[in-house]
């Protein structure tokens, strides 16, 4: 006898749970294929693997790093037919960096250890066999058991010599032709008005003299490396000179201990976050990025908390219930589903164009006038594009807003006003303290949709290489005009914009991972402080 | 045991002045519906009135209008008038935070702000406007010793006052309450989510309180009403069926339906 429980027309709800479950079982594993994908090949570009040198059937030889194996288009299905992909660089001789080799012509490969791998400023790395080392002072040196360490001596003497330059260059130099660039203007202004220009055209040419004597320095400077060069074969037996001022790193692929690699690694990770890009953005850092992503996302979540606290403040306490009201509301909701170019439009035609051009008319008129009408705040920049998020995230931080002030529990209201606070006291004294985590809540969803945006940017100020960063030591070092880089549309550019795809591949994803760490990063710093705030309220909850 | 430590009910307070609150055939409506039907009594000045009656008869309606706490809900209406010392609540010239001021009130629930004990104890003066660290420090302790808080709390003033127990919190929220020194204390309920020590504690308090404060107290319990007040109004169905001593109120009352009330036929 089938006890009652057992019966076939109980209803039982075990089923619906393995049901239900199957919805977020397909979106975790779905976000964890993301993860790992973007982790795996985003690590990729940091490893150094051994440097095999490839020998064919027709004799030739190749000497690269393996890359990936693919099915050869149109061979059969049946008996399907493997091609490689090797990175050979050495643009400078070869026609590509990145090779296919049929595996078929392959007869094998074999790991020399004297393949020397390079990493350079210019065409891409090199794979070669050395043979000479010429060192700074013209003084030639043959292969020998020390002759790598004193390859990587020249090559670190050779970055201190280039760190030298960029510093003279970029500074000095920089700070130097922003004055001249002040000083042009005023002179042109003077000579508009008729005014004396003697001291004008002086402090000019003083400029002249220091731009040359900088100049000159930082020639001197870089001679000082100038005669220090690598000299090898390379895998068809061609001879290849590589100065070591334009080399950024050396090693030693084949003959590297686990330990070396890691150092490696961690060497190119530094370059990675701390240097700013190189050879069209597909090698060096992404300093620029990450700071420019980083200044603008903080920047907009600045601009959005006011307006959208006070905003919400005005509609949920003071706003009388009604028509308007219920119109209001349906409208901030709306705006939180509009397309985010729409934004980058309207940031386009009214932040950049009407008000940036107004500002431009109103403070800024003599430049206008005496720099071949350049713009300062009527062209895309950083204060534009964080303005444009600000706006496209508004909704969000409103509605949170609103629901955390209506969460604040009724009693603690009338306590307040019953105690004779105004409501304006009230508001300020307890509901907002009391909101607070809600508030940030909103907050921390609106960073992380507003530091992941791209397509709005493109069009307000976010560019592909910005040469200075939008904080400086330059007065008054927060500049708000200037165009600035982003990791999103960083990513965007290399995938899709680059010359050489196959070598912009790996800093596609090296560049996502960077994006989601530091969405990731930004957010946990608003968690934490929301759970102290949380903290602080624990057991009001009645 | 609690209820052993409660001193014996002194004798009411007569010198002051008798019609301290004076309601005048006051009327209330929530939108169309009509919640209290036009009554008219006077609370006299430093008495405990107890309101007692089933739920929804009124008595929290009427509590909540004398320091206007219904403001707050939308489409209400009243008739006739509630003065106090003779000036009238309604009148256009008295601002609804001033009636606040000098209107204390406690809640069923006690509600301290999540901030520490001193800052909720001191929030009435703050919001007053008073900033004068000596000032707060000397009527947070007297509010403190008055709700008998003090010797509990002195040590930790400046934690957390969700950090109190049930009771301690409401006692917290009487402190805060009489900080700015009110001259009329309104109770809703105050012992309704307290255990019977905790209420022993505050009922010992309304004794204290009631020599300096007019205290008005809705109360579901009638062996509480009997203890601590003067004066019992009985409502039911929003009307105001009785109004007199305790004494007489529980001993011999006036009317069919408060004897029932109170001797537990219905209710």
């Amino acid at each position: 006898m089938a006890s009652p429980s057992s019966d076939n027309s109980t209803p039982k709800g075990e089923p619906w749970v393995w049901f239900t479950s199957v919805g977020l079982l397909i979106g975790l594993s779905m976000v964890a294929g993301l993860l790992g994908l973007v982790l795996i090949n985003g690590f990729s570009v940091f490893w150094a693997p051994p440097v095999p040198t490839v020998k064919f059937k027709d004799g030739s030889e190749i000497v690269g790093q393996f890359v990936q194996r693919r099915v050869r288009p149109n061979s059969p299905a049946s008996d399907p037919q493997y091609e490689r992909q090797y990175q050979i660089g050495l643009r400078e001789l070869n026609s590509t960096s990145y090779v296919w080799v049929d595996e078929l012509n392959i007869i094998e490969e074999k790991i020399v250890p004297e393949t020397l791998g390079l990493e350079r400023m210019e065409n891409g790395p090199a794979f070669i066999t050395p043979k000479t080392i010429v060192d700074a002072a013209g003084k030639p040196h043959a292969m020998d058991a020390t002759a790598f360490a004193m390859i990587r001596a020249e090559v670190e003497h050779a970055s201190e010599i280039r760190e030298r330059v960029l510093d003279i260059n970029q500074n000095k130099i920089g700070l130097v032709n922003a004055e001249m660039e002040e000083t042009r203007i005023s002179l042109r202004r003077a000579e508009d008005r008729q005014e004396p220009t003697v001291v004008l055209t002086d402090k000019l040419k003083t400029l002249d003299t220091k731009f040359a004597e900088l100049k000159k320095e930082a020639d001197e400077i870089s001679k000082l490396t100038a005669r220090a060069q690598l000299e090898g074969v390379d895998a068809k037996g061609r001879s290849v000179i590589i100065p070591f001022a334009g080399i950024v790193r050396a090693w030693e692929p084949n003959r590297m201990t686990t330990m070396d690699r890691i150092g490696l690694m961690f060497s190119r990770m530094h370059e990675f976050l701390f240097d700013a890009p190189r050879e069209a953005n597909t090698e060096g850092g992404l300093m620029p990025a990450i700071f420019g992503t980083l200044v603008m996302t903080v920047f907009m979540s600045l601009l959005v908390t006011p307006v959208g606290v006070i905003a919400a403040i005005y509609l949920k306490e003071y706003a009388k219930d009604g028509t308007v009201l219920r119109v209001v509301r349906i409208c901030v909701n709306n705006l939180a589903g509009v397309p985010s170019i729409v934004f980058g439009v309207f940031g386009l035609g009214f932040f950049v164009y009407v008000l940036g051009g107004t500002i431009d008319q109103l403070f800024f008129s003599d430049q206008l006038k005496y720099n071949n009408n350049t713009p300062v705040f009527g062209t895309g920049g950083l204060l534009w594009c964080s303005l444009t998020l600000a706006l496209m995230t508004l909704p969000v931080v409103i509605v949170a807003t609103e629901e955390a002030l209506s969460a604040v529990p009724r009693g603690m209201r009338e306590a307040s006003l019953a105690a004779g606070a105004s409501k304006w006291q009230t508001i300020r004294d307890i509901l907002l303290p009391a909101s607070a985590p809600g508030i940030l809540t909103g907050v921390i969803l609106a960073m992380a949709r507003g530091a992941g945006e791209v397509a709005p940017l493109m069009i307000v100020g976010v560019v592909k290489l910005a040469p200075t960063l939008p904080i400086d030591g330059l007065a008054p070092f927060l500049h708000l005009d200037r165009k600035f880089m982003h990791l999103g549309f960083h990513i965007y550019d290399l995938g899709f914009q680059s010359p050489d795809s196959d070598a912009a591949r790996p800093m596609v994803f090296a560049t996502t991972l960077l994006l989601i760490i530091l969405v990731v990063c930004l957010n946990l710093g608003a968690i934490t402080i929301r759970n102290r705030l949380r903290a602080r309220f624990k057991g009001a909850s009645f | 045991m609690s209820n052993a430590r409660i001193q014996p009910r002194p004798v009411a307070d007569t010198t002051g002045r008798p019609d301290f609150i004076s309601i005048k055939n006051f009327g209330f409506w929530y939108g169309d519906k009509k919640a209290l039907e036009s009554m008219t009594f006077d609370i006299p000045e430093r008495q405990v009135v107890a309101f007692i009656g089933p739920s929804g008869c009124g008595k929290s309606t009427l509590l909540r209008n004398l320091n206007r706490m219904n403001d707050l809900v939308d489409g209400i209406s009243h008739e006739g008038d509630i003065a106090i010392k003779g000036q009238s609540i309604y009148d256009p010239g008295l601002e609804v935070i001033s009636l606040r001021r000098r209107v204390g009130m406690v809640f069923q629930k006690s509600n301290p702000f999540p901030k520490s004990i001193y800052e909720n104890v001191v929030f009435a003066l703050r919001v007053m406007g008073v900033n004068n660290r000596a000032v707060l420090d000397e009527a947070c302790e007297t509010s403190l010793r008055k709700a008998a808080l003090w010797d509990e709390v002195k040590d930790r003033l400046n934690d957390n006052a969700l950090g109190l127990s049930g009771g301690q919190m409401q006692r917290l929220c009487i402190a805060r309450a009489i900080a700015n020194r009110p001259e009329i204390l309104l109770m809703d309920e105050p012992c309704s989510a307290l255990d019977p020590i905790a209420t022993g504690k505050i009922e010992e308090l309304i004794h204290e309180l009631k020599t300096q404060f007019t205290i008005v107290i809705v109360t579901h319990s009638m062996q509480q009403a009997a203890r601590v007040s003067d004066r019992t109004a009985f409502f039911y169905l929003g009307k105001l069926i009785e109004y007199d001593t305790t004494e007489k109120i529980f001993m011999n009352p006036g009317q069919a339906q408060t004897e029932a009330y109170i001797s537990g036929r219905f209710g």
